[in-house]
């Protein structure tokens, strides 16, 4: 009897070990599963700013070739005494197409010259001139200048284009290379920092084209949307956390807003296209528009963060300003709004890098066309940072792609600093009660 | 005198009011004995002039600059002799940007009825403005004269001010109804126009989508079909992908991190999970586009080359694949965010009572914690189903525009966003079935996305667990 007893118990006892064990195998393997998912989010996140930081580093350099220009009135077609007129119009390409071309005299046939030409970009003819309009007494000398590479060369210089791949899949060719490796070889290749894409707006040639325009247009639109939702969330917050009364106006609002916080960005961009360019006639592509849209996107997320920073404030200070005599209004401008004012700032500086990392609805109004001049004013036609990210990465082109990454790094940039500011805000100025 | 210039005249004089009326209570005060026998404190019977001379002329500078072009495009199509008068609307519009190109100087060649009317165009330009100022100003003067002599001491002048602003404040927060009816009558009103034309049942049944309207009779391939199943497929069969990737990872993240981690783990994790989310969608379009596409294609193409299985090796370079894996990692943040706020709401006894009943960690979170914590997990999932199907740029970038309807994560699909923006992008006409559909389609994206809303909300409030 005791045998089955304790046979019994010994059984019981294993079947418990047994399934003990399993137990904590299944506690082992769901930890796992949590730490494989934490770390494959945060893995992501890793490839992702990888990936841009890799292709885009190069985009903040760009190359130079050095030639020795021969400014000769004749070949530039200047009259005897050249007025800035006549050297506006002068032919600089020309000088600096004899110029690459003396470096470089093997190359002979007409195909072969012309990939020499396109060694220098057609800025370098730009800035030449603008170089000689600035000292006129250049004009017959022999000077030594260092001119913007193409873009083919300029990608070869960076490492953007592999010598190792087989010629045909290749746009750097063989002979390209070769002379490329001559002029490398005397010191005529220099790698440089890349002030275009800091002060260029927009060009159809990638060396040329810089992220200043869109810099600017992305400030306009952002100081509109910041003028305009930033008073009006503020009031609408504080009209529904210290004055609505509780009735079916209030509750139609609150939904509204919550409603509002989830509505796909592209459908603001909808109402931007018909109602503030179709019906109100604003112009096209203009900041103020974009302005105007991106104030109705982040007007909820204001308006929320705003309401939490007033409930913060503890109702012992309200009462104590009612009970020294001021009114509600006073209670609340001379008391509430001071001390939830960290809070809103937080709330709204985060509105405002969403605000500037949006991009579906600013297509929508336009802000998509290209725009070479850098914008004057939030009326001028325009672009912003993430749709010239957007136009961009729709280049094909070598050139193009890395600027892409180059735009992307500065916008994440301007993300990072903003996000640590409210952080640093929030840290050093929100006082816990 | 031109907006700029008005607008600085019209705050100096503003403040002059505000000055003024302080002034003029305090003057007033004096014989009684000085401000203490004022009914408000002075600053109030100045802001009182301030609101006095403001509030009016603002609203008549808004309501002049919404009336005023449409006045003067009115009074000069009026003029405009006979023959004019019977063109159609769109032909009258052409004639009213001839003339305003021939008022400013840019078209000297025109008949002499036109230049009339450019000329009569310019006169009321200009009376338009002159008239503005005058406007303005004397409203400016009759708000502050007014309230110069509505000033007594037992005036309330503050109860005057707090009343104003707060109207103000209240129709600050009733801009969010605004918004709302904006964006239901501006897309509503096209796609009335556009259902018309298309009837509703062909547009939500259709399963043709090539929007290309022909041009002439005869042209080939634009039949524009606009049925809308395709892009409802794609859409969800993105959408799906999506959240395949990012529930797993975004619950299995809030349930360690609320669960398992240190709190020093916890502090620093969380906020790099929220960079995601901050990281903005255009960033992650090119991501999608020219890494994870290209990526997702050659891998498959390995695959299908090594198993010989046509699926794979005929594996498009614009995967729906890539766009919602990529749209996944986006959404993760958003998800573990969401069901960490309800799994931490989960009272600490119910966590309690499990593990001293004898459960492991991991019983006492899938038994216990998630049944409790399910009906706010699902509905973050609608949340973040809602934010996935109105997501544009990543699809834009990375999806592709051939409506087909397929279930094949690797084939390219569009979607309804995509759609949208392309219809319109560009495209100057209005009245063209094509950019009518793009707004039938922003009316259907914007019903499913409040749907899915209400839903979420409906599923949180119905079957949350009362607890205490």
């Amino acid at each position: 009897m005791t045998d089955i007893l304790n046979e019994m118990a010994t059984r019981r006892e294993q079947k418990l070990k047994r399934s003990l064990s399993k137990r904590y195998r299944q506690e082992v393997v769901f930890k796992a599963f949590g730490v494989a998912s934490i770390v494959s989010a945060l893995l992501f996140l890793v490839i992702l700013l990888w990936t841009i930081f890799a292709q885009g580093h190069t985009a903040f350099q760009t190359t130079q070739v050095r030639l020795s220009v021969d400014l000769d009135p004749v070949t530039l077609g200047l009259p005897d005494n050249p007025t800035e007129q006549d050297i506006f119009r002068a032919s600089f390409g020309t000088v600096l197409r004899d110029a690459i071309m003396a470096k470089i005299p093997e190359a002979s046939s007409r195909r072969e010259r012309r990939a020499v030409i396109e060694f220098i970009s057609t800025g370098a003819t730009y800035d030449l001139r603008d170089k000689v309009i600035a000292n006129p007494e250049l004009i017959g000398q022999t000077i030594e200048y260092w001119a913007l590479a193409g873009d083919d060369l300029n990608q070869f210089n960076k490492g953007n284009i592999d010598r190792n791949v087989d010629e045909s899949n290749r746009q750097f060719k063989d002979n390209q290379i070769a002379w490329f490796d001559k002029l490398d070889a005397n010191g005529d290749i220099k790698t440089t920092f890349n002030t275009n894409f800091f002060t260029n707006g927009d060009s159809r040639d990638a060396e040329m084209a810089g992220i200043a325009g869109s810099i600017v247009g992305s400030f306009y639109v952002l100081v509109v949307t910041l003028l305009l939702s930033f008073p009006i969330g503020v009031a609408a917050a504080v009209y529904l956390e210290e004055f609505a009364p509780k009735n079916r106006v209030t509750e139609i609002i609150e939904i509204n807003i919550n409603n509002l916080a989830a509505v796909p960005s592209i459908v603001f961009g909808l109402l931007g296209l018909a109602i503030f360019l179709n019906v109100a006639h604003l112009p096209r592509s203009a900041p103020v528009v974009g302005g105007l849209v991106l104030t109705l996107m982040s007007l909820p997320t204001i308006i929320i963060s705003s309401r939490a920073a007033i409930k913060a404030v503890p109702p012992s200070i309200r009462e104590a300003a009612t009970g020294m005599g001021a009114s509600k209004m006073q209670v609340v401008l001379q008391h509430v709004l001071p001390l939830a004012m960290p809070g809103m700032m937080t709330g709204t500086i985060i509105a405002m890098a969403q605000a500037l990392g949006e991009t579906a609805p600013l297509l929508m109004i336009g802000m998509v066309a290209f725009i070479v001049d850098i914008p004057s004013g939030p009326m001028d036609a325009a672009t912003v940072l993430p749709v010239q990210i957007y136009t961009w990465a729709e280049n094909p082109e070598l050139g193009f792609r890395e600027n892409t990454s180059g735009a992307i790094i500065v916008l994440l940039g301007f993300l990072a600093f903003m996000n640590a500011t409210a952080v640093y805000l929030r840290k050093r100025l929100e006082r816990r009660w | 005198m031109q907006t700029p210039t008005l607008l600085t005249v019209l705050v100096i004089l503003v403040l002059a009011g505000y000055w003024i009326g302080r002034q003029r209570s305090i003057q007033l005060a004096q014989p009684a004995g000085g401000i203490r026998f004022l009914r408000s404190l002075p600053n109030y019977y100045g802001l009182m002039a301030v609101v006095w001379a403001g509030v009016p002329a603002v609203l008549v500078l808004l309501l002049w600059g919404a009336f005023d072009s449409v006045l003067v495009r009115g009074m000069v199509m009026a003029g405009l002799p006979e023959q004019f008068q019977q063109l159609t609307a769109e032909r009258q519009g052409l004639i009213f940007n001839q003339i305003g190109n021939i008022a400013r100087g840019a078209d000297p060649s025109a008949d002499p009825a036109l230049l009339a009317a450019a000329e009569h165009y310019k006169n009321l330009l200009q009376i338009s403005v002159v008239a503005r100022s005058i406007v303005l100003l004397s409203i400016v003067f009759a708000g502050i004269g007014i309230a110069y002599f509505y000033i007594k001491p037992e005036v309330r002048a503050r109860e005057h001010f707090e009343a104003v602003l707060r109207t103000s404040l209240l129709t600050c927060s009733l801009i969010a109804i605004f918004t709302t009816l904006g964006i239901v009558m501006s897309v509503l009103w096209e796609s009335i126009k556009f259902f018309r034309i298309i009837p509703p049942t062909e547009f939500l049944f259709g399963l043709q989508w090539s929007p290309q309207i022909a041009l002439r009779a005869d042209q080939q391939g634009a039949s524009g079909a606009f049925g809308a199943i395709p892009l409802f497929a794609g859409t969800l069969l993105i959408a799906a992908i999506a959240l395949i990737v990012a529930v797993p990872i975004g619950l299995m993240s809030a349930i360690y991190l609320a669960e398992y981690a240190k709190p020093k783990v916890r502090n620093t994790v969380k906020p790099l999970l929220e960079v995601l989310a901050g990281i903005p969608t255009v960033v992650y379009g090119f991501f999608a586009a020219l890494t994870a596409a290209p990526f997702i294609r050659d891998v498959a193409h390995w695959i299908g080359n090594t198993f010989g299985w046509e699926v794979f090796a005929n594996a498009s370079a614009q995967s729906a694949l890539a766009a919602g894996a990529v749209m996944g990692i986006m959404i993760i943040p958003f998800i573990s965010s969401l069901a960490d706020d309800v799994i931490t709401a989960v009272p600490r006894s119910l966590r309690d009572g499990s593990l001293a009943i004898g459960a492991t960690r991991s019983e006492t979170i899938r038994k216990v914690i998630f049944p409790a914590a399910l009906p706010g997990i699902v509905g973050s999932i609608i949340l973040a189903a809602s934010r996935a199907i109105g997501e544009t740029m990543i699809v834009v970038m990375a999806a592709g525009l051939s409506a087909k309807l397929t279930a094949n994560p690797l084939d390219s699909v569009t979607t309804v966003t995509v759609q949208i923006a392309t219809l319109l992008v560009g495209d100057q006409e209005f009245d063209s079935p094509k950019t009518m559909a793009a707004f039938a389609l922003g009316l259907t994206l914007f019903v499913v996305t409040l749907g899915l809303n209400f839903i979420a909300l409906k599923v949180v409030n119905k079957y949350r667990e009362q607890y205490d």
